[in-house]
């Protein structure tokens, strides 16, 4: 009798576990704002969330990428430069499982923005790229003037990312990976650094992709 | 006679102790440098070269051969404090990446550094002589 109640007890709480985790919902982050609208002679509070605003660049093949390339997608951005010796090698290391475990999944897309203008142009994206063994567009590394990739890593990723004079590698810029929704939502920040976090956002990657599995473009 | 014995044994057992001091100091040393080695690649090593040594894929070499290691001993030290920007072939793979110079390293950091580079990660290539390393980094340029 009090074996049966202990198994009973046991079953229980690994499906307490295992529901815990698949309702496991995102959160959404960034700035949002909240707006009345009347929807029928009454007085409706929407809430507007912060979204990614639309962007332009060159890709390692020299082929224009623009925000409309990740519709009905969700993707991971991320800033590096290819010849930075500190954080860059440990998020592309992390970011290598990423790819591996959703290579080929049209859903899902890591886009990486250089910080190096100067540096950094296609053709050099493109060795980065062959040498770390990426093939084809799903992860695109991406080439855009200083301005605007100082500016989108602030205001749309919320990363900061800029030029610094006194630093050695002469770039200060934070590791983060940041998960993007199908609605260009920011659904997730991660240490790229991490080992852990990125196996983190592997799985919230996998949470998300089922949210949103049904609404893909 | 068996206090001639007795003193024998004494002299066996103190030359034992000698010995065995001796020993330890050396392996205390290497012990020393092993550790403080470690801790000096975690700092300046493993962002590229990866925790255990493996590199990142083809654009940072892996340090697990062993033959490079073997083949290329009389210059390890000046590639560790002045870089690399040359193209090596490591198992068939070609790198081309510049590696960056530390030059801020000193002669006693960059022996600890191979000391445990050199015993890690497959390698076994014993202790390092600090006075050796001074006389080739001294000549790297």
């Amino acid at each position: 009798m009090r074996l049966l109640l202990f198994i009973i007890c046991c079953i229980l709480t690994l499906q307490a576990c295992t529901s815990g985790s698949q309702n496991k919902k995102l959160p959404i982050l960034g700035e949002r704002e909240a707006v009345e609208t009347q929807v029928k002679g009454k007085t409706v509070v929407d809430t507007i969330y912060q979204t990614v605003a639309p962007f332009s660049y060159l890709n390692q093949d020299s082929v224009r990428v623009s925000n409309s390339d990740f519709d009905g997608r969700i993707y991971v951005a991320d800033f590096f430069f290819t010849s930075c010796n500190t954080i860059c090698p440990q998020m592309h290391r992390n970011m290598l499982k990423v790819y591996e475990k959703f290579k080929g999944n049209p859903q899902v897309k890591i886009l990486s923005h250089s910080i190096d203008a100067k540096y950094d142009v296609p053709s050099r994206l493109k060795k980065y790229a062959g040498k770390l063994g990426i093939e084809g567009n799903q992860w695109e590394f991406v080439h855009g003037s200083s301005d605007s990739i100082y500016n989108v890593s602030a205001k749309n990723y919320l990363v900061a990312a800029y030029e610094d004079k006194t630093d050695p590698q002469g770039f200060v810029h934070q590791g983060w990976f940041i998960l993007v929704d199908k609605n260009k939502h920011l659904r997730g920040a991660y240490d790229g650094t991490k080992a852990d976090q990125v196996e983190l956002m592997i799985n919230d990657m996998q949470i998300l992709l089922d949210e949103q599995g049904g609404d893909a473009k | 006679m068996r206090n001639r014995v007795l003193y024998i044994l004494f002299t066996v057992a103190c030359l034992c102790i000698f010995i065995q001091a001796c020993q330890s100091e050396q392996e205390i040393t290497y012990a020393r440098y092993y550790v403080n080695g470690k801790g000096l690649y975690e700092k300046y090593c493993q962002n590229c070269h990866a925790p255990d040594g493996s590199g990142l894929k083809n654009l940072y070499p892996p340090l697990t051969d062993t033959v490079y290691m073997k083949d290329n001993l009389g210059k390890l030290a000046c590639i560790v404090k002045y870089g690399l920007n040359d193209t090596i072939t490591i198992g068939g793979q070609v790198y081309d990446s510049k590696m960056p110079a530390t030059t801020e390293l000193t002669d006693i950091d960059v022996t600890q550094i191979l000391v445990y580079i050199g015993n890690s990660f497959g390698n076994k290539l014993g202790t390092f002589d600090m006075k050796e390393v001074s006389s080739q980094v001294k000549e790297c340029r």
